[in-house]
């Protein structure tokens, strides 16, 4: 046959390593390999590589399933009622899910069942803000639901959910501007989320959720390679979550209060 | 499933991120209608895994402060031996495509065509991306460290 005398290239070599030769091209193969070793120690050395990497990453595969893998969870959030209106929620209840399973185990999701019992912690709150906004701010396409153009339709539709009328920051001063923002379950009922974006592509977002905990200064958290800020005015709760850097964080989540605090209502919807 | 973590694993060398991204394909796939037709399911969640990570280093490139590679493995708390390492750290030399390509084939068996349906390029790409992947593995475990990691 005139295939097996030809040379054998350099693709064919690799085809050979992979098994992706077609059988008529296996013998002159490996009869090229037998008289040209320079080949043959490229082939091994492929083979060497091959054989490091599924010996480093193959085991893997054997290691017990973390919990948050757990497809019934994660297909029962998918298979909540999904009519066009309730759309939305199929994708909440799914990060919900998420949210909690993130959130290291199942902790987050019955804190939430059993946020009645002490509704407002800081814990509760910072932790369901850092959650979605480690879900969101990853989001490319979609990372909010109304967007930030029609800033006092989405103003009036998330506090309307709120039952509170929400004063939402302009952090242009900060060079930040707003994307946009979404609902979300929250601690105790509905939540909103409002995020933030800089010309460099870096994202905050600004949590509400409503609260009876009493008034509170600032208090810091940091969760891998996020941080939030959570304070309290008037039976709100806040949190502002953005990248690691404390420093920033805090400028951005003072502006934020001030602005807020400067503008806020002298009778607090109750 | 444990298939689709050893991939992400591998592509991340980060167990946390990888876990991240293989729920998040979960949850994208479950979401998705794809589902209900049918179709080849495994080649499918390689390509959402893939296509998410793509994103989450874009993302990560816009911010240049944040660290995108970890050489710990979180889970390996005995640190693997001195073999594993190397390869690790070789593989984290390649471009991402790259290292995409190789650990498709490679690690999870894909052949030439199911690898490139993932990435979305022609075959002829994937062998290309593959030839540079073992080149520059070999270089480096033969001790010369590129000094430029290629950037894409």
């Amino acid at each position: 046959m005139n295939d097996r005398d030809s040379p054998v290239s350099i693709d064919e070599l690799h085809a050979y390593v992979d098994g992706e030769l077609p059988a008529d091209r296996q013998q002159a193969v490996a009869a090229w390999l037998a008289a040209h070793p320079g080949d043959a120690a490229r082939v091994a050395a492929w083979r060497a590589q091959a054989d490091a990497i599924r010996a480093r990453y193959g085991a893997i595969g054997a290691e017990p399933e973390p919990p948050r893998f757990d497809l019934a969870s994660l297909a029962r959030a998918r298979n909540a009622p999904s009519r066009s209106s309730i759309r939305s929620w199929r994708g909440i209840a799914a990060a919900a899910v998420l949210a909690a399973f993130l959130a290291g185990g199942t902790i987050g999701w019955l804190a939430h069942g059993a946020s009645a019992a002490a509704p407002g912690r800081f814990d509760t709150f910072t932790t369901q803000a850092l959650e979605a906004h480690k879900i969101y701010v990853v989001e490319v396409r979609h990372p909010v639901e109304v967007g930030g153009a029609e800033r006092p339709h989405l103003v009036q539709w998330l506090s309307k959910r709120l039952d509170y009328p929400l004063r939402v920051p302009d952090l242009g001063s900060n060079g930040l501007k707003l994307v946009g923002g979404r609902l979300l379950p929250g601690p105790t009922g509905p939540a909103a989320l409002f995020m933030y974006e800089s010309p460099s592509g870096e994202r905050f977002t600004l949590y509400y959720a409503r609260t009876d905990a009493a008034q509170t200064a600032m208090r810091y958290r940091a969760a891998d390679r996020f941080s939030a800020f959570y304070w309290v005015e008037n039976g709100l709760a806040y949190v502002m979550s953005g990248p690691g850097d404390r420093d920033h964080l805090l400028e951005v989540a003072q502006a934020a209060y001030d602005q807020i605090d400067k503008n806020a209502p002298a009778q607090p919807a109750r | 499933m444990p298939a689709l973590r050893r991939y992400a694993r591998a592509l991340t060398r980060n167990a946390e991120i990888a876990d991240d991204l293989v729920q998040d394909t979960l949850v994208r796939a479950l979401r998705s209608e794809h589902l209900f037709h049918g179709g080849e399911i495994r080649s499918w969640l390689y390509t959402i895994l893939t296509n998410l990570n793509r994103n989450r280093l874009r993302a990560l490139a816009r911010r240049p402060v944040e660290q995108t590679i970890e050489d710990n493995d979180a889970a390996g708390s005995a640190g693997p031996e001195a073999g594993a390492r190397d390869i690790e750290r070789a593989l984290a030399t390649l471009a991402e495509e790259q290292r995409a390509t190789l650990l498709l084939v490679v690690l999870e068996g894909l052949s030439y065509r199911e690898a490139a349906d993932v990435q979305g390029v022609p075959i002829g790409t994937v062998m290309s991306r593959l030839a540079r992947a073992r080149m520059q593995i070999k270089a480096y475990l033969d001790g010369e460290r590129p000094a430029l990691r290629r950037v894409k």
